[in-house]
């Protein structure tokens, strides 16, 4: 490929965030860290108990990118939260610098990472198309030029004189997204912004994007979660994991590629005899649980509420007295949330045994979880026997709705009864 | 055959740099806003633009009230008012710059970390907008000016009058220098922003604000004029009420702080610019 055609090059870049918290966060408490670690004592300011970052402990969420764009492609950037997508958004549009690599661009970049940055309430709309205009690096001629268009197309003209916070979310979008959308630049940044206002005007943002990039030569980069505008606006692709490039080429590939990474195998039937299982029984077991089924399902998909019926094949080469059986659920975070026990199911004999269990998920909230299965009883020390332990052996997608918007990482995947209100009152008055 | 880029984007550097002509490129930017702060400002408040001129009138008498009839400090036999007010508007006029530019990174973080444009147009936005504040306060000293000339006080304007718009432009220089600076240093320490609030007040204490120069002993005044303010009021006050001193060796030596001060400054702010979306 000729240079000149070369929009941007990026070249072997990272990005690096230190873990832990940086700095005390006051002068005092840096300089007491800093005299501490001089005279080799512990640090006064890190808390008991708590994991210390040494200094070498850090986070790649760039980790080596290499990409080059052509001039006029219009590239689609997708990958899972934590990609790293946003940060090499940031980095093309300079709002934080690189810790390794160099980035060349050829031309004007003009970053949309959110529109209607630096409008400001009391301005009326057309002050406002300034003040952003001025923001994104146009000069108020340019801007003058364009009013007139930048108003159409906002569909406010009605409203344009009037102070934008008097405006409804809706038309504040439309009007700050008609800014970014007319433009002079090169090269214009994305980060989602399609996602806003109705469908009507998010059709017409796509066109216009692809009018911009196709009929104007302008590169286009785009950053989203919504596939079917990539489809629509994309001519190239690339697919981001872990701060790693793994994909880039052909947008239908690329979306294939995406939504395979994390994707787990939620169907019915799992055969368990090659599962993941604790160290100590991956081979050599004397009993093995075989499968696990769901019955009556075509893929592991249940409601709050619905009890699931589950079907457990096992070999077993002796008796087991009075067994039980344990399911534990780890939620998409890896973290172990619950378990739900079937105590004496009564002896197991020697040979294959079929065991139906019933499985009751209410108390987890709605997500997507995995499943482990235990087969234990006690010997006659009462001590714990644990039979076989299969980690990984099976996933399943829970689904309802919750009456509050329960974020599960802070919230956590177990949802207890919830409280109940005594009384309310003022005791103390202003 | 070697290509050239429109710009490179690369790993923060040591090499300090003061990227003007960044700034110069954005110039309309400035101006749209100062255009914001100045209609923005008093929207939704009563008294609006009034408050303009409130807050250095009522400084003013509570001064002239507290250290002129009560405390009976010498004003070089100026009207005590007018004396109070000459050094009120100087010092406001600089101490506005530096609080409003010491919070450039802390208050604009949030449109910072959407887009890139010269960090270094907010500061200088905000100095050319408390210019206007101080336009407005100088021609309410003009008016009280004439009515205590026209009764009889002995004032009179001298030609160090001429020199005033050096005087605001090394007001903003040294004010806009040392707030980046304090901004900068925000982005990592949190106490700073405390600081500035209650040190511009100390500040204002070791500057003849209050004290007549004249009062001083040899010693005493040298102390006072090392403040690089202390100069600009002094002058000030010469100029427009004919009393007090001419420190011009002072002054010299006030610009050259204040010019090494923003320089620095300038090139601290760049150098956090960079990264500071990552500490803040």
């Amino acid at each position: 490929m000729d240079e000149k055609d070369i929009a941007i090059k990026i070249v072997d870049l990272k990005k690096e965030y230190r873990l832990g918290v940086i700095g005390g966060g006051t002068l005092q408490g840096d300089i007491q860290s800093w005299w501490a670690r001089k005279r080799g004592k512990d640090d006064p300011n890190t808390q008991i108990g708590k994991k210390v970052y040494k200094n070498n402990e850090r986070f790649l969420a760039l980790d080596g990118i290499n990409l080059t764009i052509n001039k006029g492609e219009r590239i689609g950037i997708i990958g899972h939260n934590g990609a790293g997508k946003s940060t090499l958004l940031k980095i093309l549009s300079r709002v934080t610098a690189p810790t390794e690599g160099k980035i060349y661009v050829d031309g004007r970049i003009s970053s949309m990472l959110e529109v209607g940055t630096g409008f400001h309430g009391e301005l009326t709309g057309r002050e406002n198309i300034y003040l952003n205009g001025a923001i994104l690096g146009m000069s108020r001629a340019e801007v003058s030029k364009k009013i007139e268009q930048i108003i159409d197309f906002s569909e406010c003209r009605q409203f344009i004189d009037t102070p934008v916070k008097r405006y409804s979310s809706g038309m504040y979008v439309k009007l700050a997204f008609s800014v970014s959308a007319h433009l002079d630049a090169d090269i214009l940044v994305m980060d989602e912004v399609l996602a806003v206002g109705d469908v009507k005007f998010q059709m017409k943002c796509l066109e216009k994007m692809s009018e911009v990039s196709q009929s104007e030569g302008r590169t286009v980069l785009y950053v989203s979660h919504n596939m079917n505008t990539i489809r629509q606006l994309c001519d190239r692709c690339v697919v981001l994991d872990h701060g790693k490039l793994i994909f880039d080429g052909d947008v239908e590939k690329a979306i294939q590629m995406y939504s395979d990474i994390h994707k787990k195998d939620i169907s019915s039937f799992h055969d368990l005899r090659n599962a993941k299982r604790f160290s100590s029984r991956q081979d050599n077991r004397l009993v093995t649980l075989e499968s696990v089924e769901f019955l009556n399902k075509e893929r592991n998909s249940f409601s709050i509420g619905e009890i699931a019926t589950a079907r457990i094949m096992l070999n077993s080469e002796y008796d087991i007295k009075d067994a039980n059986l344990r399911f534990g659920f780890f939620d998409m975070y890896d973290r172990k949330v619950a378990s739900s026990v079937c105590l004496h199911i009564g002896d197991i004999q020697k040979g294959t045994s079929e065991l139906v269990v019933g499985v009751d998920f209410s108390g987890l909230v709605p997500s997507s979880y995995r499943g482990e299965i235990i087969l234990f009883s006690y010997d006659e020390f009462g001590v714990l026997v644990e039979h076989d332990i299969v980690l990984e052996a099976y996933y399943f997608d829970l689904e309802g709705k919750q009456n509050v918007d329960w974020n599960q990482l802070k919230w956590g995947s177990v949802r207890l009864g919830d409280m109940i209100k005594k009384s309310l009152k003022l005791t103390e008055d202003e | 055959m070697e290509k050239k880029w429109t710009a490179v984007i690369e790993p923060k550097k040591n090499n300090f740099e003061l990227k003007l002509d960044e700034v110069w490129e954005y110039r309309d930017l400035i101006g749209l806003f100062v255009k914001r702060d100045f209609a923005t400002r008093y929207k939704q408040t009563i008294l609006g633009p009034a408050w303009y001129i409130i807050q250095p009138l009522f400084v003013t008498i509570v001064q002239t009230i507290v250290f002129g009839n009560m405390a009976k400090l010498p004003t070089d036999g100026v009207p005590e008012f007018l004396f109070y007010m000459a050094g009120n508007i100087a010092w406001i006029y600089f101490s506005t710059c530096l609080s409003n530019t010491s919070n450039t990174f802390t208050g604009n973080a949030g449109i910072f970390g959407k887009i890139y444009f010269p960090r270094l147009t907010t500061p200088i936005a905000n100095v050319i907008s408390a210019l206007l504040n101080f336009a407005i306060q100088f021609v309410m000293f003009l008016g009280f000016f004439v009515y205590f000339a026209l009764s009889g006080a002995d004032i009179h304007i001298t030609w160090v009058a001429a020199l005033t718009p050096l005087m605001i432009l090394e007001l903003a220089i040294l004010g806009m220098g040392c707030g980046i600076i304090i901004s900068s240093l925000t982005t990592k320490y949190r106490d700073l922003q405390v600081m500035v609030t209650f040190g511009i007040q100390l500040w204002m204490y070791f500057s003849p604000v209050i004290i007549a120069s004249s009062s001083l002993s040899p010693a005493g005044y040298t102390a006072l004029m090392l403040n690089p303010v202390s100069p600009v009021i002094e002058l000030m006050r010469y100029g427009w009420l004919g009393s007090g001193t001419t420190p011009f060796l002072f002054w010299g030596i006030s610009w050259i702080v204040s010019i090494v001060v923003l320089i620095i400054g300038i090139m601290i702010f760049n150098r956090v610019e960079k990264t500071f979306m990552d500490t803040v």
